[in-house]
């Protein structure tokens, strides 16, 4: 999909009514087109070509970058980092915002200082425990949950103002985005707990893994029914397992990943694991996409990033659009840059 | 205590009731708790508060109380504080992701929502960030304090 008013990279792609973000993944997903989202596996140095080398992987496959903050409670560069990279040579990155590691003083800085540098789309997450990472003996943090933080960033962004009431004097014009498990308990409430997303201001949502079709039938039929598919796009997790054991273990060390024995069945019975992981993948995919509501796919495929590219190819999801990536319009792309237009007056407290 | 605790949920009902009656005295008390001074009574009603509330829901005195809105599940139980709902680390027994001997408390809290009246929509509002400096004080005072203003 090309826009006739394609920015040349790191450049700002103008607002269209009823945006909120001059970002990719806002145009494509309002466009009605089905998104791709990737989850980049943040490097262990402070080399920016291994985040460069890993987005590479992407280019023509995926319409926005994930880029983790510090996810499983690990330490890697942070999120705030590799998006500013990524702006740089245009990608759209989705800065994820975990509340298990900073106060509301230095999330709200980062929020202002992503969007200053580009970045589009943010998605808000409470964040892993820290008992599940590397570093234990941490302290969490948690100054706010997902849903607190979801309404500090759309009061800055809609109202200018910080949490404090303090104005800010040009709003992160930012596309907010939330995560949702609708594979774990209790059931009754995920839906439920959808809409007071929705409502705290959540426009996308990025699921966890998604290995049980029926299970997540039955949670979209009751978000539809509380009447918020034209209210948010719902984006489905998935992922390749690289074998029956990881699945497992997958499963049981994995907070709030659920896998049907059904899956693992089939993964202990294949005679190429990895392969048929990626099988299960890309019919995951396409079965999500048939399911009404779901707007698009989140990849996770971690640490067999390598094969998203083939696993998109084979389901056909893309349906012949190309995503954006650097160079995807040759070198002289023709320069269309229009600058920002003013922002509205700022709302008076009543 | 745990087993206490969750006595509290599955009495969701019977303390809602309780606690309606109850605020409904505290606050028209207001005159008398105006003429010895709020700031006085502080301490004494916190220490109470503390010990009521700390044996029937392990509360953690968060000083903005949102157990009407909660099932009666004191969501600063849970080891990342959140006041809206369960994190999608929740295993698939009900149990804790960061403390697996411990029943999620927002399992539990809506459980304890679905038994109450007002509390099975209040537990669908939006709860805000909790303000640190509220920490050790009396949620009662506060009620009191904010309802008469």
């Amino acid at each position: 999909m090309k826009f006739d008013d394609e920015p040349v990279p790191g450049y700002p792609l103008p607002i269209l009514p009823g945006h909120t973000s001059p970002g990719r993944l806002e145009r494509v997903l309002r466009s009605g087109a089905f998104a791709i989202t990737a989850e980049l596996e943040p490097p262990d140095s402070a080399n920016p070509e291994d985040v460069y080398r890993r987005a590479r992987v992407f280019d023509g496959y995926v319409d926005a970058i994930n880029a983790t903050d510090g996810s499983g409670a690990n330490c890697h560069m942070s999120s705030l980092a590799v998006c500013a990279l990524l702006t740089r040579v245009g990608y759209a990155p989705v800065m994820q915002i975990s509340c298990r590691d900073k106060n509301r003083i230095a999330i709200q800085g980062d929020i202002l200082g992503g969007a200053a540098m580009g970045v589009c789309n943010m998605l808000c997450l409470s964040g892993d425990g820290v008992q599940t990472g590397d570093h234990p003996q941490a302290k969490p943090v948690f100054d706010l949950d997902c849903m607190s933080l979801l309404e500090i960033g759309r009061g800055m962004r809609d109202e200018h103002r910080f949490q404090s009431g303090r104005k800010v004097t040009f709003a992160p014009r930012v596309f907010l985005g939330a995560a949702a498990n609708p594979f774990v308990q209790p059931f009754d409430w995920r839906a439920q707990r959808l809409a007071k997303k929705v409502a705290a201001g959540a426009q996308f949502i990025q699921t966890q893994y998604c290995y049980d079709i029926p299970r997540l039938r039955t949670y979209m039929k009751q978000v539809e029914d509380l009447g918020l598919l034209d209210k948010v796009f719902i984006l489905v997790g998935v992922g390749p397992m690289r074998s029956a054991k990881v699945a497992e273990w997958m499963r049981t060390n994995v907070p709030g990943v659920h896998i049907p024995d059904s899956v693992i069945k089939r993964m202990a019975g294949a005679e190429k694991p990895a392969a048929e992981g990626r099988k299960i993948c890309t019919e995951i995919m396409q079965e999500v996409k048939e399911i009404k509501g779901v707007a698009g796919v989140h990849i996770m495929a971690y640490r067999q990033e390598d094969a998203v590219p083939e696993m998109v190819q084979n389901s056909g999801i893309l349906q012949g659009r190309v995503p954006w990536f650097p160079g995807r319009d040759g070198p002289d792309a023709e320069l269309h840059y229009t600058p920002a237009p003013a922002l509205p007056a700022v709302p008076q407290a009543a | 205590m745990y087993s206490v605790r969750r006595w509290s949920v599955r009495h969701a009902r019977g303390l809602e009731v309780f606690y309606q009656g109850f605020e409904r005295v505290f606050v028209a008390l207001h005159p008398l708790w105006k003429a010895i001074g709020y700031e006085r009574l502080e301490k004494p009603v916190a220490v109470v508060e503390q010990a009521v509330k700390g044996f029937l829901f392990d509360c953690q005195m968060c000083g903005q109380c949102a157990l009407s809105s909660t099932g009666m599940s004191c969501s600063m139980n849970c080891p990342k504080t959140l006041r809206n709902g369960p994190c999608g680390g929740v295993r698939a027994d009900g149990h804790c992701e960061v403390k697996p001997e411990m029943r999620c408390v927002w399992v539990e809290a809506y459980a304890g929502s679905q038994r109450m009246v007002a509390g099975k929509e209040a537990i669908k509002v939006v709860q805000f960030a909790v303000d640190g400096r509220l920490k050790g004080k009396s949620s009662w005072l506060k009620v009191a304090r904010e309802k008469n203003a």
